[in-house]
């Protein structure tokens, strides 16, 4: 049983105490984290009191404190999962190995550009909703929002603690580069391009951490599967805060529809916008476009890299223990989607080649559960409409798909089409503008913007006219 | 692996047939820009992703440096930067690698070699200086490829690195100069040497700047502005024209029939069963330009620009496409005075842009008739034309026959042959080692050096040009068919690999440099982990790469 320091300077489970020069070099990085927080956190309530759940301990009881925090307040702390005893690597040429407890030398670049890609995505989804507290339609929503953004701060902790404490001195280098990059910078940009585009709005949001969110959901639970322990019982850790992201983009998504369905019935007609609310189809054009900028974060359906860090044992497929297979995968073999100028076909290749692949269709699966139940409030209102996730080859610039244009119902178009049609599929700019128009900041304890509905229940069972944020 | 080998290479291309290169002229600036078709290799067993190169894309490189050099001469820079987005270049594409035959592959790396080493001549000696803005990630190939321009600027994005995976992701060598030139050319120190080709994932900006890997970093929204002040100062130094024209390099008359290659020059014919492949060389049959402007006038046409521009194309044909053809039999015919007379235009007019590149071209076209692996065979019979430029053909050879006399059956004999040196050989074709191939030939002998030199000018006869150490043997017509054959026959017996290694052993006497180190040193190494089963064994890293599956080494030092 790890213990937790939750009074220590970096609240932690990894008895930091007793590493003086680690408990050194991260009390170094501390104060940049804090800068970089005032700088690129978010824009406005730097230091009003936030209603924010610390982690307090790893435990299944009552990991979670609950309490008003000043924002730079907040405990960021380093915590990791139990370790798992006697734990072996479940997959990959080091299957049934002790896993690492240490970096194996042949492995320290891959699993450096592995951790360094993913602590780089939550700084980054920070300074992309910096801006959004100024309009958020409650102080509900607000809390959430700023929840969310500690917590990716405190993943990015979670990251750049196995940097300082596995990878030396190029490790602590990287660990400061995750601050010097910043989203949108033209000349520092974040390494995933998804993460320099602006999150502009609330519905784009809850989309975002419904879809975006949901990949780094999947990207954690392989990362999970790691034979290197540490970073196994680290992102074991963090999968238990992002399921709250992915809780707020669901519910977010969800009460934008519930508040449109009201009023569709509230005025007998399909067009809410001129009563302030969002029509079906411009949430779908919403929908298409977070989806399948999501879906190219898998990266292409083929990858050496993918494969190298599969069979190394460095990364795992999704719930990789509970799969029927041999675990190493030399010979097996999968189709993979493949667009030619025909059509889209299918090729055969190896499944280690296609593990990208195999872990966007887990995803999209997932991603397909909060429509079933988005659409159900749709058919219970008895409105003939249903949301849809688009085709994985639409809209993509990643992989076969990135020289073609594909439909949302997977037709393969021509460019003509294509331009013809962008406009019911994709947001236009009148959609923009007429969600941007939407965006007014509500701080009444209570009360909501009028193109969401409240939420069914307020947080840590504290009613919605509860003071979330204290002005 | 006969499935993966490709049929006849061609090396005959230009700017509107690149397919992998992007050529922009802007006065004195030039940009090649690459941009690799992923389905443009010349094997469809791989497809050439983000910026990585076969033999084709690198056929294209060297076409534009030729025509950078020749037909832009108010081009005083150059810069090379990548196509696509963050990208610079991957280097060598690894499938392409894996699915080679052998010798393709050390044909591939010698290629690639001789243009990197083109574009520092061009810089060194042509006042052509090329500038790599590496405006994305640099592996492998990628930043050997900046490490062949004078300077390299890197972007500073926190991402963009340059690298030498080959060793850690590869177990082979960066092999077109790479680890020569960081510590020869760049003077990064030895142990940061090691520790960065030991790195995947590379050096990027600031670092690289302090270990001396690149010359500056700059952050995206500033390095356009490097870019051009650095073309911009080096543009200023240039001693090339302001403006042309400049000699269009028409596509070469070629016409290929059985084992028969006939340029205007320059004809090959091959004798499959005796592994020769005879090279005739014929001298200019009409008048040739005197000045530099005629010169710029006849162009391409002139003979002393033609000949050198065959000769090159023959011998590249002949390395990829004839492999097994182990042994190349080079003759002349035609006026030794005409040969002298076209010359002299070299000689009075050094100065010159224009004159300077033929001298430089065939001083890299000789180089590269060094660095052939192929037994080289001069004869030198009645007829020939072997005066100055041409006589370097005598020098390259391993080994030379000069018919003492002449044909004494034929009712009208020719006059003897003759050899005669010119000011052309006493360096104006520099070997890999410095040294002209005279100075080779008697390395370490001043005297003899001497006296060779002494004869500049005069007609040698065969035996002459034996007391002056000028050629290897000079039998009679009693014995010159018998002795001739025999020793190509015998030659032919031989086996190849030891032949090779024998010849770049005697070939290359002297100091070392730079291109002999890349040459020797790295090729050689190169070449014996390119058989190594860690490299290419089933088990080996080569052939596992992208598979996911590891390569399982013998751990067994040599």
């Amino acid at each position: 049983m790890s213990i937790v320091d939750i009074d220590a300077k970096i609240p932690n489970n990894v008895d930091l105490a007793d590493d003086r020069r680690l408990q050194r070099a991260l009390e170094g990085w501390q104060p940049k984290f804090v800068r970089w927080w005032e700088e690129l956190g978010p824009v406005a309530f730097k230091r009003s009191p936030v209603f924010l759940r610390t982690a307090i301990d790893v435990g299944r009881d009552g990991w979670a404190h609950f309490d008003h925090v000043e924002m730079p307040e907040y405990r960021w702390g380093i915590f990791l999962a139990e370790p798992e005893p006697d734990r072996k690597i479940a997959f990959g040429d080091h299957k049934g190995d002790d896993a690492w407890q240490e970096i194996p030398g042949e492995y320290r670049a891959d699993l450096q550009r592995l951790i360094v890609v993913q602590g780089d995505t939550e700084p980054a989804s920070v300074e992309q909703q910096r801006q959004l507290c100024l309009t958020a339609p409650s102080l509900y929503d607000l809390r959430n929002l700023f929840q969310v953004n500690v917590e990716e701060g405190r993943h990015l902790w979670a990251m750049v603690y196995l940097l300082h404490r596995y990878f030396g001195r190029a490790g602590r280098d990287e660990a400061d580069e995750m601050l010097e990059r910043h989203s949108g910078d033209a000349d520092n940009p974040r390494i995933l391009g998804a993460f320099n585009e602006e999150t502009p709005d609330w519905l784009s949001f809850f989309m975002f951490t419904y879809f975006t969110d949901r990949d780094g959901k999947y990207q954690l639970a392989s990362l999970r599967e790691s034979g290197f322990d540490p970073l196994s019982r680290t992102c074991d850790f963090m999968l238990k805060e992002e399921a709250y992201h992915m809780f707020v983009g669901a519910t977010g998504v969800g009460r934008v529809v519930q508040r449109t369905l009201e009023l569709m019935r509230e005025h007998d007609t399909d067009d809410v916008h001129p009563h302030g609310g969002l029509n079906l189809d411009l949430i779908q054009r919403y929908l298409n476009f977070h989806c399948s900028v999501s879906l190219d974060l898998f990266g292409a359906e083929t990858s050496t890299n993918a494969a190298n860090y599969f069979a190394a044992g460095l990364k795992g497929r999704f719930g990789e223990e509970r799969r029927d297979d041999d675990h190493v995968l030399r010979d097996a073999t999968r189709l993979v989607p493949e667009a030619t100028g025909e059509g889209i076909d299918a090729r055969e290749v190896t499944q280690l080649a296609a593990l990208n692949e195999t872990l966007r269709e887990d995803y999209i699966d997932d991603c397909q559960k909060g429509l079933d139940r988005w659409n159900r409030s749709i058919t219970e209102a008895g409105v003939d409409f249903a949301l849809r996730l688009p085709h994985i080859g639409f809209n993509r610039n990643v992989g076969t798909f990135r020289d073609h244009h594909v439909s949302p119902d997977g037709r393969l178009v021509s460019d003509d089409d294509w331009n013809a049609n962008a406009a019911e599929w994709l947001p236009s700019d009148d959609d923009k503008d007429h969600v941007t128009s939407l965006q007014v900041s509500v701080t009444e304890p209570g009360k909501m913007a009028g193109w969401v509905a409240p939420p069914a229940t307020g947080i840590n069972r504290k009613p919605l006219e509860f003071d979330y944020v204290r002005l | 692996m006969s499935d993966l080998t490709i049929t006849t290479i061609s090396f005959e291309t230009s700017p509107p047939q690149y397919r992998h290169w992007g050529m922009e002229i802007d006065g004195e600036r030039a940009t090649l820009t690459m941009n690799v078709d992923p389905s443009g290799g010349l094997r469809d067993d791989y497809e050439l992703k983000t910026n990585s190169y076969d033999l084709g894309v690198d056929i294209e490189l060297y076409d534009a440096t030729q025509r950078l050099r020749f037909e832009h001469p108010e081009v005083k820079v150059v810069v090379v930067t990548g196509g696509l987005e963050r990208i610079f270049c991957a280097g060598a594409n690894i499938q392409m690698l894996a699915g080679a035959t052998h010798e393709h592959k050390v044909n591939f790396c010698k290629f690639t070699n001789e243009t990197r080493n083109s574009i520092e001549d061009a810089t060194a000696n042509s006042s052509q200086v090329w500038i790599a803005a590496v405006n994305g990630t640099a592996a492998g190939g990628g930043y050997e490829l900046a490490l062949a321009c004078d300077e390299i600027l890197l972007v500073d994005d926190r991402a963009s690195s340059v690298s030498l995976p080959e060793i850690p992701l590869l177990a082979v060598l960066p092999g077109t100069g790479g680890l020569t030139r960081v510590v020869e050319k760049r003077h990064v120190r030895r142990d940061l040497a090691d520790a960065f080709a030991t790195r995947t994932e590379g050096i990027r900006g600031r670092q690289a700047v302090d270990w001396g890997l690149v010359d500056e970093a700059a952050p995206l929204s500033s390095f356009g502005d490097l870019v051009d002040e650095r073309v911009a100062a080096r543009a200023a130094e240039s001693d090339r024209p302001d403006c042309g024209p400049g000699v269009r390099l028409e596509p070469l008359d070629c016409t290929i029939v059985g084992d028969r290659i006939d340029y205007s020059t320059v004809s090959v014919g091959i004798d499959r069963r005796a592994g020769t492949a005879a090279f005739l060389i014929t001298a200019p049959d009409a008048p040739q330009p005197a000045t530099p402007e005629e010169l710029i006038d006849a162009g391409a046409g002139a003979w002393i620009l033609r000949c050198a521009r065959e000769l090159d194309a023959a011998m590249l044909h002949l390395r990829f496409n004839e492999t097994a053809i182990g042994t190349w039999v080079f003759r002349t015919e035609g006026d030794p005075e005409a040969v002298a007379a076209t010359e002299q235009l070299l000689a009075d007019h050094p100065d010159h842009w224009l004159v300077r590149e033929v001298r430089l071209y065939w001083a890299r076209t000789l180089k590269r008739l060094d660095l052939s692996a192929r037994s080289l065979v001069t004869l030198v019979e009645p007829g020939s034309c072997f005066a100055g430029i041409l006589a370097e053909l005598v020098l390259a050879a391993d080994r030379s026959f000069m018919l003492d006399g002449t044909w004494e059956d034929l009712d009208d004999p020719p006059p003897p042959a003759t050899i005669r040196l010119s000011a052309a050989n006493l360096g104006w074709f520099a070997m890999s080692n410095g040294l002209s191939r005279l100075q080779t030939r008697f390395w370490g002998r001043p005297a003899a050096l001497e006296a060779a030199e002494s004869t500049i000018g005069t007609d040698l006869e065969a035996s002459e040009a034996a007391e002056a150490e000028l050629v290897t043997f000079t039998p009679d017509d009693l014995d010159w068919d018998d002795e001739v054959r025999v020793a190509l026959e015998e030659r032919n017996s031989f086996s190849p690999d030891a032949l090779t290694a024998m010849e770049a052993n005697c070939r290359f006497v002297g100091p070392e440099t730079p291109e002999t180190k890349i040459f020797s040193r790295l090729s050689a190494w190169q070449n014996w982990i390119f058989q190594r089963p860690n490299a290419v064994g089933p088990d080996g890293a080569l052939q596992r790469f992208g598979t996911g599956a590891r390569p399982d080494f013998d751990t067994r030092r040599v």
